[in-house]
């Protein structure tokens, strides 16, 4: 006689509720899919038609009612994401070499690690705030520069916890072979450490700049946004994100063209960034 | 906590013999000595580590130490070199003397001394740049040489290291390039190349198969030549084959140091030979 | 005998000078500059205390921001419903409204759907399919908020008006107590409608941490309870659950803390109406969406001055909600000894 009895209905209960429940989880695979996939269809479909329109990469953004492309939105979000990573790497990657090799036993690093963490995920649009504060309402006007900092203090964070952790890697026997030989510590950091997470660091970088390429919030009041072609980083600039949210919310069709062409784009320069960043990060491993 | 019987205690604790008839009856050992360690003391935040250590490290010889894991070997080899500084929680009181002057208490910039005594750890560890610029890395952090002067260090250190012929035609490629065996005579020659006096090397056969081991410990048999050599094996044959002088730890403590012929023909200590016979540890 | 010191000799033999030959005569050594070591770690120090003072500088700006309401309305700014510019009322309770319940509405279909993908990632799924699906949804996590806006606006919200909204007002709106939260004329924008948008934008973000929890649990752990007889649900629920609680709380704390902030995904569709009503369906505020919708055009010192302590709250309210979670996520990779 077989000690188990497959007609128990104990075991028949319970093999119910694992396989109702197993379904229920594939459901919520299929549930959420779903809407991810009909927002990615969608982006795909309303924008691919503006993207394929050379207009929109050599036009002007226009005035109300009329056509025309993103040029200056597109270059000024490339000039402003360009300077936010510049000002924003080095904070970054500085402060995560001091969490890293300096700070066994520091409550400093103690507590900029725990305060990184929190300030990596604040509101974007409380940075632009404080950006507003302490700069724009200083000066009196919006500019690049303002839109600039305020991606760079989005920057600082993600690079900061990627230093940390791919530092931290480095094993620490490569520290020692370094320090055998009689190296200074600030050079053993510079040319043997570095060096040897120069990938997980770079990783970090592109995803910081993948983050803040597709951010609108932290612009909204300091950038501001701006018709025309301007090179000027102390004068409004215009900016993807704004235009985007401008433009869809407003009545104009030829807006909203313009507006799910400028949100296919900025999604498609994300999702390379991110795919660029894991293939690099995995031809490391 | 094991005491060491007072005749042997004694022994191990001779004052340092100001003339040259003062020397032990076994006249076989005529060697001066490159390091004069004088009760060394080592602390792992409150862990008594190395507890009183007094033994001379013969000059242009190889030393090696054995003993059970955790007997403190590379923990005394690592005083040496003052590996230790780099860990705020570990410390060392005592004298460890060479040329003269007290390394642990030294005014000397540790890099400086650091250049003196070289180490090879137990896992190979080239750096991420390539074979050429691993060798001059060291170089680099203390001298201004040409181009020129510069390929001269490197082609030297390799050769000493015994691995010229295998990388000559590849000194661009990375480090990583080479196999476990050629990585480790990699790290010799790039401790090597900055000319130091001492050689400390830290069980570096452990991560290797029997081929590459009995390459460095060829190696090794060159080497004494010109260098001082301590190393730590948990490998008795291997002490066996490659030093002059071996030095038997356990716990922390100094149990016996003599001749290596001595020590694994006839310890003088029980403890000693009953580690050497296999019965514990 | 043998002795553990050795004799000292003065000269080298003729034999040791000639070994110096072979090693080479030692090279005179440049001291390394010990300033740079000094300078390189101060520069590491300084850098990583900017960073720690950031959020600090942050609630000091807002504050000073903040001051002239502040010190007019005091705590009752909280509790007032007014958002009258013209006659230069202003209350907050709108905007902290809005924004509690579309975070909630998020949480509350988001969490479930979450768990159960990562549940099917980590357990169920196939070899051949967690790579690809694990990276499908750290991508999606990675689209701008902006595009679930858009999308919410132009194709969600129509399809939501003409036949789900109804649908929804006419069978729950009648249910005594509870319908009040549904009635309402169906316009597709709303608390109800953001807090759905909400929801699908923040399913990815707490799926990849989940799942990144879940794989904390030591496949022995698992083992053992599967070698039992136990099922898969069984193991989950009993096994993997309880060892990650924490984790996943913290988790989902973390995607609180990130609906709560979000701007772009609620403002598109939330009404940017100040006005306070017991309907889901009505249209509504949150801080963000109206921090987005009004700072630009705002004018005078006292309106200033309410919305920037309208970022002022909601800083404090995610910094808290988010130091809770981080809190919470290092307790549990301290259990597991590594890090989150």
């Amino acid at each position: 006689m077989s000690v188990i009895a497959p007609a128990n209905r104990v075991y028949l209960a319970r093999k119910r509720r694992n396989a109702l429940m197993l379904a229920v989880s594939s459901l919520a695979l299929a549930f959420g899919l779903f809407w991810l996939v009909w927002i990615i269809f969608t982006l795909l479909y309303e924008g691919g038609a503006a993207l394929a329109r050379v207009a929109l990469y050599t036009q002007m953004t226009p005035p109300p009612g009329a056509d025309g492309g993103l040029a200056n939105a597109i270059a000024g979000s490339l000039v402003m994401v360009t300077v936010g990573t510049l000002l924003g790497t080095p904070v970054g990657i500085l402060a995560g070499t001091f969490l890293a090799e300096y700070g066994r036993g520091s409550w400093l690093a103690s507590a900029t690690r725990f305060l990184n963490d929190v300030l990596l995920s604040a509101p974007s649009i409380v940075i632009g705030l404080f950006v507003y504060s302490v700069y724009v309402a200083k000066v009196g006007h919006f500019s690049g520069w303002a839109g600039s900092i305020a991606l760079a203090l989005l920057v600082i964070p993600v690079v900061v916890r990627t230093t940390d952790d791919m530092l931290k890697l480095v094993p620490g026997s490569l520290r020692e072979a370094a320090a055998a030989l009689g190296c200074p510590t600030w050079k053993m950091i510079t040319s043997v450490t570095y060096r040897a997470a120069r990938t997980g660091i770079l990783t970090g970088v592109l995803l910081a700049v993948a983050r803040i390429s597709g951010e609108t919030a932290p612009l909204l009041f300091t950038s501001l946004n701006n018709q025309f072609w301007s090179a000027d980083m102390n004068a409004p600039m215009a900016n993807l994100p704004v235009v985007i949210f401008q433009f869809a919310m407003s009545p104009y069709e030829d807006w909203h063209r313009l507006a799910w062409g400028g949100a296919a784009l900025i999604t498609i320069a994300v999702l390379a960034l991110n795919i660029v960043a894991r293939a690099l990060f995995k031809k490391n491993d | 906590m094991e005491t060491l019987p007072a005749a042997a205690s004694a022994r191990i604790r001779a004052p340092i013999p100001r003339d040259n008839e003062a020397a032990a009856p076994d006249a076989a050992i005529n060697a001066t000595p490159k390091l004069q360690v004088r009760d060394l003391n080592f602390y792992y935040g409150g862990y008594h580590a190395l507890k009183s250590i007094t033994m001379d490290i013969p000059e242009k010889k190889v030393t090696a130490y054995i003993g059970p894991s955790g007997c403190g070997k590379s923990t005394l080899l690592r005083t040496f070199n003052r590996m230790f500084s780099l860990y705020p929680e570990q410390r060392a009181e005592g004298e460890i003397i060479m040329d003269g002057e007290n390394l642990l208490t030294s005014k000397q910039d540790v890099s400086l001394i650091r250049a003196k005594i070289g180490m090879v750890f137990q896992k190979a560890t080239p750096f991420p740049m390539s074979i050429y610029d691993n060798i001059a890395f060291g170089v680099r952090l203390f001298e201004r040489l040409v181009r020129g002067e510069m390929d001269e260090r490197v082609e030297w250190a390799l050769k000493r290291a015994a691995l010229w012929p295998e990388v000559k035609d590849k000194l661009n490629q990375s480090g990583n390039s080479l196999s476990g065996g050629q990585q480790q005579r990699l790290c010799i020659a790039r401790s090597i190349a900055i000319k130091p006096e001492v050689i400390l090397l830290d069980e570096p056969c452990s991560a290797l198969d029997p081929i590459s081991t009995a390459k460095i410990e060829e190696l090794i048999n060159e080497l004494k030549h010109d260098y001082t050599v301590v190393i730590v094996t948990h490998n008795m044959q291997q002490a066996a084959r490659v030093s002059d002088y071996t030095a038997y730890m356990y716990l922390g403590e100094m149990i016996e140091f003599d001749a290596t012929d001595k020590i694994f023909i006839k310890p003088a200590n029980k403890q000693t030979e009953d580690y050497i016979t296999g019965r514990f540890g | 005998m043998s002795v553990m010191t050795l004799p000292t000799t003065a000269n080298n033999t003729i034999e040791e000078s000639m070994e110096i030959s072979r090693r080479g005569p030692t090279p005179p050594r440049v001291r390394p500059a010990k300033w740079m070591d000094v300078a390189f770690e101060w520069l590491t120090r300084s850098f990583a205390f900017l960073v720690f003072s950031i959020l600090a500088a942050i609630l000091v700006s807002l504050a000073i921001g903040s001051a002239m309401t502040l010190e007019k309305y005091g705590f009752n700014f909280i509790w007032s419903s007014d958002w009258d510019p013209v006659q230069e009322k202003f209350g907050a309770l709108v905007p902290i409204f809005g924004t509690l319940v579309t975070s909630i509405i998020a949480m509350v279909i988001g969490v479930p759907v979450s768990f159960g993908i990562a549940l099917f990632l980590t357990e169920l799924s196939p070899a051949w399919l967690k790579r690809p699906l694990g990276t499908a949804i750290e991508l999606l996590a990675a689209i701008p908020s902006i595009i679930y806006g858009m999308w919410g606006l132009f194709v969600f919200v129509p399809l939501f008006q003409s036949y789900i909204q109804p649908l929804i007002i006419g069978s729950l709106g009648g249910i005594p107590l509870v319908g009040a939260l549904f009635q309402g004329p169906p316009i597709g924008i709303g608390m109800m409608t953001a807090g759905l948008i909400l929801s699908i934008m923040v399913i990815p973000f707490i799926t990849a941490v989940m799942r990144d929890v879940f794989e904390l649990v030591p496949p022995m752990l698992k083992e053992s309870a599967y070698g039992l007889g136990a099922s898969t649900w069984e193991v989950v629920w009993k096994v993997v659950l309880p060892y990650t609680k924490i984790g996943v709380v913290g988790g989902i704390m973390l995607g609180l803390g990130r609906a709560l902030g979000e701007t772009m995904a609620v403002t598109f569709v939330i009404g940017n109406a100040h006005r306070l009503s017991t309907s889901l369906m009505a249209p509504g505020n949150s801080i963000a969406s109206a921090l987005a919708n009004e700072f630009t055009e705002a004018v005078g010192d006292l309106y200033f001055s309410a919305l920037i302590e309208l970022g002022l709250i909601l800083f404090l309210i995610t910094s808290i909600v988010l130091a809770l979670s981080k809190f919470l996520l290092m307790r549990l990779s301290r259990q597991e000894g590594t890090r989150t």
